[in-house]
């Protein structure tokens, strides 16, 4: 009697987690570009949410339309996979004039990239030809994948470094009114098929240095192959990528190769770096986010080395496809975090984005960090690519942006079992392109939503994708936040593979109450690369932020600091933390005001 | 993935091979953990060892307590540590939850699908097909690759091989080798992919779990040699539809739908109700 009463129960249990594990995957929400737009969606958005972004490509003058790279005939089958980036952004004031200005980059051979000039009533103007810095994929030289911004002689003017899967380019900013290409004599490598580069100051010395990191081999020319090996080795644990290149500035336009004497030698499949100082020894770290393997955390040894100690770290552990990598305080505790990236396809891979945040009382010697993605909401976005942080309704606290999406193409059709075939294999078969199935025209995580995500305020963030903006559905790449009409809020600008870029026009809709700051280094490099902000104010709140040369996926961000105050109409407090080591500080700075800051002697 | 594996027919040689056969319950086990800890320590396949653990505790834990309570006996937990680690090789999940639900369910099926007092499933290919199945949000399967150690791999081959030899099991993996082998060029011929393309997914970890201890899984095969021929081929047959149809766990479904159907008939046809074992 018992053991019937037994097997009844057992019955009962088991019928109940067949119907419950089955409800609970009808359940599970994702960005499924079903989002309804109705008339009062933005008037919904900015009661609930505080802002809405409105796309306004067409009043701004944007009419950049991004090409995919061309490949070798060899690689036609998988075209679409192998030519799936190059779509990037960066935001940078190129003429001192005050407003935030827009390079995106094409990667077609031939093709031109585009820098729109902000012409402060709302317009843009392309003026890449006459500045000299629009054809520059032409034949034999590679084609543009990203560029960032950096003024490595300190003369004042930004400068332009350009990386492509090809030969990076330098450009001289002469007076903010052309480019002067600077590159032969520089000491840039002469070929790197790269997908990130970074401007950082690692040694302090006052002069930009450049990370790049390698994708493909450097001896691949992707539109001209001698052979099909050249794929990743593993999914997982691929160190057949291209090298690294850690370029110091030596302070007369040349750069001097220290990658291997700085200790950094792996040749993992790189897609995006970010720096900044994690342990407080005023040398910036330097996190590297890795396809087909774990991510690196490189640790600054006082500007004399870097050390590896990603799997020490807890950040080098799990191998995921990392794609991004953008520096953040979402808990508003004055600890900087690294968001980065990853790929998630219902049933099939779940890898899960992550936010590390450092987590040892000796960050110095023993770095470690704990993923919080999965605790405040912010896991799962879907097959995605660039990501930023920051606050987008002004409330004080940093809200995410993730650009998802890999290849769009027919509808109702799927690479991944495909895909699935060769990436479960050994290496020698996923290795070589010739193995791998011809697409033929099929989508593969294509036709997501972009994730925006709202942070609470208490450590959980809310996913109001398709509610704060249009749906849209291209596969987006690179994200950058700038405050493109100086109106105290971050707008957005996301570039799209193969397709326009979206410019996001942040509509507030509330009064909360925003600092901006400027940095300008004297001692330290002069674009204050590595400084670190923090705001105090109201009851006991406080935020850092940290001035960058590049980060997320194959962009780069306003160079001013931006943070919203809520309903606080005044910041206590306002510390600088320069790279060169002095540390300012103003009391009670005026609100709703850009700040420009120049470095005391 | 269930084994309980005897070692049939063994001479008595010496005292260690009278060993092995004494102890041959213990050799799948100690295998599928060589694998574990061969695919952990070349390349750190478990993403953490929180979800191993909870799948075997639950596994050995939930079939201490079925078999206690609705057979009366005590049961060898070898095979429920076999389905325990199968579970927390096979799934991946960013969270718990899957790896205690997956389990629950591979050894509840053990006790709730039966027939003659036999189960129809391999218990860890009904959890992980119906969690894969579902095509959650929580769980996917393990379809990529570990690594390119071909050391490591042939390792795994050439002491699986024995083990499936020494339980008489040999003519399965073979037969399911072969088949899957011809099948795969015929797929190419299809297809227009690579022969490289199709074969690929039998070099891979999912297949040597699946090729070992799955569809060798004498709890749950017919019980002659040449139906257990003529199963495996049409293991092998339904994969290949599956797979033309882009079915990404397609081993894993076709054991699914072939192996109780067999078993089924199997048991209709020649055998008595039994205890289960």
């Amino acid at each position: 009697m018992k053991r019937k009463a037994a097997k009844t129960i057992a019955v009962v249990i088991f019928a109940g987690l067949l119907v419950a594990t089955y409800f609970l995957s009808r359940n599970d929400s994702f960005a499924n570009g079903n989002a309804v737009v109705d008339s009062r969606q933005k008037e919904d958005a900015l009661k609930q949410y505080g802002f809405y972004l409105e796309p306004v490509n067409k009043e701004a003058g944007i009419t950049f339309t991004h090409v995919c790279p061309d490949v070798d005939p060899k690689l036609e089958h998988i075209k679409m996979q192998i030519a799936s980036m190059g779509a990037s952004v960066s935001v940078c004031d190129f003429d001192n004039d005050g407003w935030s200005d827009l390079y995106f980059t094409n990667s077609k051979t031939g093709s031109k990239n585009a820098l729109y000039r902000n012409l402060h009533d709302g317009k843009f103007e392309d003026v890449a030809e006459a500045a000299g810095v629009a054809d520059v994929n032409t034949k034999g030289t590679g084609v543009s994948m990203g560029a960032v911004w950096g003024d490595y002689d300190n003369d004042g003017f930004k400068d332009l470094l350009l990386y492509k899967w090809g030969k990076p380019e330098l450009f001289k900013n002469i007076d903010g009114k052309k480019f002067e290409r600077v590159t032969d004599g520089s000491g840039l490598p002469a070929w790197v098929n790269a997908n990130s580069a970074i401007w950082f100051d690692f040694n302090n010395d006052g002069l930009l240095d450049i990370f790049i990191g390698g994708y493909y081999r450097e001896e691949i020319n992707i539109d001209s192959l001698s052979t099909t090996k050249m794929m990743p080795e593993s999914f997982r644990y691929a160190n057949n990528g291209g090298r690294k290149y850690l370029l110091m500035n030596m302070g007369n336009s040349k750069f001097k190769d220290v990658t291997e004497e700085y200790g950094i030698t792996s040749t993992k499949w790189v897609l995006a770096a970010a720096a900044a100082d994690f342990n407080g020894d005023g040398f910036p770290e330097l996190y590297v986010a890795n396809d087909y393997n774990v991510d690196e955390f490189y640790l600054n040894e006082g500007g004399k080395r870097f050390e590896e100690k990603g799997n020490a770290a807890g950040v080098g552990r799990i191998p995921k496809s990392g794609m991004s990598a953008s520096l953040g305080d979402i808990n508003n505790d004055g600890n900087i975090g690294v968001y980065t990236t990853n790929i998630t396809e219902k049933g099939i891979l779940i890898q899960g984005n992550n936010y590390w945040l450092p987590n040892s009382e000796n960050m110095k010697d023993d770095p470690s960090f704990v993923n919080l993605a999965q605790i405040s909401g912010i896991e799962n976005a879907g097959w995605a690519y660039g990501a930023q942080l920051g606050d987008l309704n002004n409330d004080g606290y940093m809200d995410l942006y993730v650009a998802n999406g890999f290849i769009s193409a027919k509808k109702n059709t799927s690479y991944w079992y495909d895909y699935s075939k060769v990436t479960g294999g050994n290496s020698t078969i996923i290795g070589d392109a010739k193995n791998w199935p011809d697409m033929e025209g099929k989508s593969q995580s294509g036709y997501e939503e972009d994730k925006i995500w709202l942070n609470n305020s208490d450590g959980l963030f809310e996913d109001v994708s398709g509610k704060v903006c249009p749906p849209v559905t291209y596969d987006g790449r690179a994200v950058a936040m700038a405050d493109l009409w100086n109106r105290g809020v971050l707008d957005i600008i996301v570039a799209n593979q193969n397709n326009i870029p979206l410019v996001y026009k942040n509509d507030p809709g509330n009064n909360n109450y925003w600092i901006d700051f400027d940095l300008t280094g004297t001692v330290s490099n002069a674009d204050a690369v590595g400084a670190k902000v923090m705001v105090e104010w109201g009851d006991g709140k406080k935020q850092v932020q940290v001035v960058t040369g590049g980060m997320g996926f194959s962009s780069q961000n306003q160079h001013r600091l931006h943070f919203g105050l809520g309903e606080s109409d005044k910041a206590d407090k306002v510390t600088v933390y320069w790279p060169s080591g002095r540390i300012d500080t103003i009391e009670n700075p005026e609100v709703n005001k850009l700040h420009i800051i120049k470095e005391t002697k | 993935m269930e084994q309980e594996l005897k070692a049939e027919g063994l001479p008595k040689t010496n005292a260690f091979s009278q060993w092995i056969k004494n102890n041959f319950q213990y050799i799948p086990p100690a295998f599928i953990t060589l694998i574990l800890l061969v695919g952990q320590f070349t390349y750190g396949i478990l993403d953490n060892y929180l979800s191993l653990v909870v799948a075997i505790g639950t596994s050995v834990i939930s079939e201490m307590i079925l078999a206690r309570t609705i057979l009366g006996t005590r049961k060898n937990l070898a095979s429920a540590y076999i389905t325990g680690i199968s579970v927390g090789i096979l799934i991946r999940s960013n969270v718990i939850w899957p790896y205690f639900i997956t389990a629950l369910l591979s050894i509840l099926s053990k006790y709730v699908l039966r027939y003659k007092g036999r189960h129809l499933w391999n218990p860890s290919n009904f959890g992980v097909s119906w969690m894969l199945f579902l095509g959650s949000m929580n769980v996917a399967g393990l379809s990529i690759q570990w690594g390119s150690n071909l050391a490591a791999m042939s390792v795994i081959w050439v002491l699986g091989l024995l083990i499936v030899n020494r339980a008489k099991r040999l003519h399965v993996t073979i037969t399911y080798v072969i088949s899957f082998v011809i099948l795969a060029y015929i797929r190419c011929l299809i297809t227009g992919d690579a022969f490289l393309a199709e074969l690929s997914p039998l070099t891979g970890p999912m297949y040597q779990l699946f090729i070992f201890f799955m569809i060798t899984d004498p709890g749950t095969s017919v019980s002659t040699k040449k139906g257990r021929i003529i199963v495996v081929i049409l293991v092998a047959l339904v994969e290949f539809v599956l797979r033309l149809n882009h079915s990404i766990y397609a081993p894993f479904y076709a054991l699914f739908l072939v192996g109780p159907v067999a078993k089924y008939l199997d048991l209709k046809r020649s055998s008595p109700a039994l205890q289960v074992k």
